[in-house]
């Protein structure tokens, strides 16, 4: 039977650790638009939907985290628990595809395929995420700062799975945003999450460069322009997204220009600087 | 490459056996080619268009995106078993006679999405509705009369509750 279905996280890499070419699966989403074109033949498929676990997710009051399984779909992340946890994920959640795509996917799957567009990406990156890795071997984590390497290219082994994501909960302004040509149904142009995690300001830019970016310098100037962060004045916005302007690293593709890409992720970032507070 | 798959899925309640198959052919491509159950339309292959929603284990998902050979644990339902004695569901007499349905391509799928809309919010916002149909995609009607038919299911369900 090339369709592998086990029911446990165990089971999953014990099957992986035996057929090592097998292809991954979960929503479908990516691999089956690859599969519908005859981009990809799989002959072996791991099927990691029906393995409970990882459709779970659970808040860690003490530790002030929320771990969410990689095969809880969107849908589960645009409102309730989740959405209110971690705001800006339940933002990037709700921009991803359609309803159909949403019930779907999932971030294990967006990690898998490491787009530098994947929407909730620029989230893991402004939180500092860490990534939970299975293999018959154990189990280890990497920020995902270390998780994405380029542009589809992670440091997760063929015989790891992703089981989960870690996040703080940070009880602070987070936001997500991103420019597309509509406002359903759309590939990201550009995307950014900001967030304030203890007093620093950080901004995670997706569709820019080769992985998800931090605007380091953005993030320093903002917080030596503005030391109060629920006020950030119009001048100060404007510099920060001029400033991560800089830092990106766009490039010309069938969906954008460079140029228009640097524009947008300027603007991206200063709006969700200000997102939420009266400036 | 191997074409010799057997399994089986079971699709609006009633198992179906599955032989000779490709392990990559989509679910929509099952239903349609092996099953005879054409009613879930195929167009972009790729989730844009919502034409093949079908619901997986409750879900309103694109069959296109499902790997058919994965859905063997998964309760699915088609448009076809909306009403098994083959009568129309209030939501397909509300398209039809709020003049929704124009070349009809799109319409088993978004009848499927409505469906899937209303139960579980009996009284969507406009915004909830735009948002909720708009994984399904209409060239003909522009939407307004797609719009009115839930309106009117939304009427008449309200109606038949007080």
């Amino acid at each position: 039977m090339p369709v592998h279905i086990p029911h446990t996280i165990a089971e999953a890499t014990a099957l992986l650790a035996d057929h090592p070419d097998a292809t991954i699966l979960n929503g479908g989403t990516d691999l089956m638009v690859e599969v519908n074109f005859n981009h990809r033949r799989p002959e072996s498929v791991l099927l990691l939907r029906n393995v409970p676990q990882l459709s779970q997710w659970s808040i860690d009051a003490a530790a002030g985290t929320i771990t969410i399984g990689a095969g809880v779909p969107y849908s589960a992340m645009e409102k309730g628990e989740i959405a209110a946890a971690v705001p800006a994920l339940a933002q990037a959640a709700r921009t991803v595809g359609s309803p159909q795509i949403r019930a779907a996917g999932t971030m294990g799957g967006n990690l898998g395929t490491c787009s530098p567009a994947g929407d909730t990406l620029p989230v893991l990156s402004a939180l500092e995420a860490t990534i939970h890795l299975a293999s018959t071997s154990g189990e280890r984590t990497v920020t995902f700062n270390e998780f994405m390497v380029g542009p589809k290219r992670n440091i997760k082994q063929s015989n790891e799975i992703i089981t989960a994501i870690t996040m703080p909960i940070t009880n602070n302004r987070q936001g997500y945003s991103k420019v597309g040509v509509r406002n359903a149904m759309v590939i990201s142009v550009a995307s950014a999450c900001f967030a304030i995690v203890g007093n620093s300001p950080r901004l995670a830019m997706g569709s820019v460069g080769p992985t998800i970016l931090r605007a380091t310098a953005a993030e320093k100037f903002l917080t030596e322009a503005s030391p109060d962060l629920s006020n950030i004045s119009d001048d100060v916005a404007r510099e920060f997204g001029r400033i991560a302007s800089t830092e990106a690293r766009p490039i010309d593709d069938h969906r954008s220009t460079a140029a228009y890409r640097s524009h947008a992720i300027g603007i991206l970032a200063a709006r969700l600087a200000q997102r939420g507070t009266s400036s | 490459m191997s074409a010799n798959e057997f399994y089986a899925l079971k699709v609006n309640g009633v198992v179906h056996h599955v032989s000779d198959a490709w392990i990559g052919e989509s679910l929509l491509y099952v239903l349609r080619e092996r099953l005879g159950l054409p009613g879930s339309k195929g167009a972009c292959e790729q989730g844009e268009c919502g034409s093949c929603t079908v619901f997986i284990d409750g879900a309103a998902v694109c069959s296109c995106l499902v790997m058919a050979a994965s859905a063997v644990e998964s309760e699915i339902a088609t448009v076809e078993g909306l009403n098994s004695d083959g009568t129309l569901t209030d939501v397909q007499e509300a398209f039809v006679t709020e003049g929704a349905v124009q070349c009809g391509f799109c319409t088993p799928g978004l009848v499927m999405a409505v469906h899937h809309l209303l139960d579980e919010n009996q009284t969507p916002t406009e915004l909830e509705v735009k948002e909720a149909l708009s994984g399904n995609i209409c060239r003909c009607t522009g939407y307004g009369r797609i719009f009115a038919a839930v309106d009117k299911v939304v009427a008449v369900r309200k109606g038949a509750r007080s």
